[in-house]
């Protein structure tokens, strides 16, 4: 099992979200973060003066999957939520070691 | 009848002007019968009232608070809170009698002679620049007591002149923190606002807005006219000068000033520019200050204030007139133009007309208009509006950035900036050819208002002295309270406190909790 941790642009979430959800992906958690990368920000005008905004707003996605769908989770998410300029965010894998829900005690790939 | 011999204890505000009228006109001729308020003038000058507080809270208060990053947004509030608070107090127990009741005849003292740089305000009296104690406490104030209008023989209820002249002296000091904001202990900003109403608005106020009225001047007029012999002339012309004289020092000058752009936004204006150079930068002023938290507060903001400006714009005229008619339309029309003449030039200058552009652009016009609602005419005052909105866009978007001050949220940019277009501005669009109202004579034909003699080079000069000397009055008066303030508790927080941000470190909560 693997987490498919995914920082992307906000307003891509929708189309991401169906890409995994065609892909058999059956949740994922969303948060709102700000960050930089090799971006470093960028610089807004207020009333004339310039603010450099250095964290941007930014959506992680964590989602849990088989391990043997990481590839296609990456192109999916990669395809959906490219734009081809600089801030498309990042993808990390990580291993998962154990999975367990709430509710049944059901483990691993039950679980996710 | 010389100045010193006016019955001492009669009353003497504006309006009270009316029974000091009563008294003096009685050794002439026989005694008018006392006119009464009109209910639907007394209605209309309630709701201004109101429409004037809800200008500061919330309409100031969340049109600033929107520009401060989310750390200092309880504290932008609170300081306009307590002001508004704090003023209602002091107006109560001497503000309105300083600002609105005659003052000591007493001369100036150090004016001219060794002191040539005061010599300006030799031979004048203290009546022109600070007004008595004898409201003091309110007290002589009753249910009855009336003041007068700007119309002969109009009168409203003196409570409801004296809380509706209180939500002015609230909204003043309030948009000075606008400068101070993110850096001023709320301490040190009570203490300082309470000292600047006291030595700074008061005074100005009484200064531009204290007369003797349309009916004293009338009757005095008349009585000029009436006088059957040389004797009795000299007399009746002694009278005259001396109800033409029991005046602030603006309002003798001749400066039109309908709503107070000169009192309420030069005076703040420049109080606000001195305090942010006193004060000194934000920690991380320009590089590392976040941008406006909440540009939809500033907005709500921004569209309260316009709307509390028919009260205080349209209410200035003191009655439910078509002249309050007039000042409503140019409210609405020169804000409008304004919103647009800034939208336009950022548009131009920038690239994109943005939402923030717009709001601050509709309040320099609202500010503009302010002296000149109800002199020009709707076409004057969007044109005064087109130019108070660029122009303000030109001082806060480079004038701020090449001198490098920290006005934190631009009220000098805003309101002195568009304080001074409008104030000179007036003085232009009140002429008759332009479409303004021109000027009003009470004493050329007594009991009704005539048209004055209206020059254009004489009226701007005026206006221009007037702006002048507020600038000087305030800043200087200013400059010394906050030198005062930070002597005796400090003006600025701890880094640690700046940085943690002002509601924590001032007020012990946020404005926002996950």
């Amino acid at each position: 099992m693997k987490i498919v941790t995914a920082i992307i642009k906000p307003f891509k979430l929708d189309e991401v979200r169906d890409a995994l959800t065609a892909l058999g992906a059956h949740g994922m958690t969303v948060t709102e973060v700000k960050g930089y990368g090799r971006q470093k920000g960028h610089t807004e005008i207020y009333r004339g003066a310039e603010y450099a905004v250095s964290f941007l707003p930014k959506l992680k996605i964590e989602v849990a999957i088989p391990s043997e769908l990481v590839n296609q989770a990456i192109d999916a998410i990669t395809n959906a939520a490219r734009t081809g300029e600089i801030g498309d965010g990042k993808i990390f894998i990580t291993t998962l070691d154990q999975a367990v829900r709430i509710r049944t005690g059901e483990r691993d790939q039950e679980a996710i | 009848m010389n100045p010193g011999s006016l019955p001492r204890l009669a009353p003497r505000a504006i309006g009270l002007g009316l029974l000091l009228a009563t008294g003096a006109a009685s050794l002439a001729f026989a005694d008018p019968a006392a006119p009464v308020p009109n209910k639907g003038d007394n209605a209309w000058m309630l709701t201004a009232s109101a429409l004037v507080l809800m200008m500061s809270i919330p309409g100031l208060a969340l049109f600033y608070g929107g520009m401060v990053r989310t750390k200092n947004m309880a504290s932008m509030l609170a300081q306009v809170f307590a002001i508004v608070s704090m003023v209602g107090v002091v107006w109560c127990l001497y503000g309105y009698s300083l600002a609105f009741t005659e003052g000591s005849r007493a001369l100036v003292p150090f004016a001219g002679g060794n002191h040539p740089w005061l010599s300006f305000l030799e031979g004048y009296q203290w009546n022109n620049l600070v007004g008595g104690f004898d409201r003091a406490f309110l007290q002589g104030i009753t249910p009855d007591s009336t003041v007068a209008t700007f119309s002969n023989g109009v009168v409203i209820p003196e409570y409801t002149y004296m809380v509706f002249q209180m939500t002015f002296a609230m909204i003043t000091p309030a948009l000075i923190v606008g400068s101070l904001a993110e850096r001023m202990k709320f301490s040190a900003v009570f203490v300082f606002i309470l000292l600047w109403v006291t030595f700074v608005y008061f005074p100005i106020a009484h200064g531009v807005w204290y007369w003797a009225g349309p009916d004293t001047i009338a009757d005095a007029a008349r009585a000029l006219a009436d006088a059957p012999d040389e004797a009795a002339k000299a007399a009746a012309q002694a009278n005259l000068d001396a109800v033409l004289n029991n005046a602030g020092f603006f309002q003798k000058l001749g400066a039109l000033d309908f709503a107070g752009g000169t009192v309420v936004h030069i005076n703040a204006g420049i109080a606000g520019l001195v305090g942010c150079l006193i004060l000194g930068k934000r920690i991380g002023y320009p590089h590392d200050i976040e941008p406006p938290h909440s540009v939809t507060m500033s907005m709500i903001g921004a569209s309260l204030l316009w709307v509390g400006w028919f009260g205080f714009n349209a209410g200035s005229n003191l009655e439910a007139t078509g002249a309050a008619s007039l000042a409503f339309v140019n409210t609405m029309v020169a804000t409008a133009g304004a919103a647009l003449g800034w939208m336009f030039t950022e548009w131009a200058l920038k690239g994109t007309p943005s939402l923030l552009g717009m709001v601050s652009g509709a309040v320099a016009g609202l500010v503009a208009v302010t002296p000149a609602s109800g002199f020009a005419g709707p076409m004057g005052a969007i044109v005064l509006g087109l130019i108070a909105g660029s122009v303000c866009y030109f001082f806060c978007a480079y004038v701020k950035r090449w001198i490098g001050y920290d006005d934190a949220l631009d009220v000098f940019g805003v309101h002195c900036i568009g304080g001074i277009i409008g104030a000179i501005g007036t003085g232009i669009l009140v002429a008759p050819f332009l479409g303004g109202v021109g000027l009003v004579d009470y004493t050329k034909n007594p009991g009704s208002a005539s048209p004055g003699e209206y020059d254009m080079m004489t009226q701007v000069t005026i206006q221009a002295e007037n702006v002048l000397f507020t600038l000087l009055w305030s800043g200087i008066v200013s400059a010394i309270l906050y030198k005062f303030v930070d002597l005796v508790i400090g003006l600025r927080p701890t880094k640690q406190a700046e940085l943690e941000g002002l509601d924590i470190s001032d007020h012990g909560e946020r404005a926002y909790n996950p």
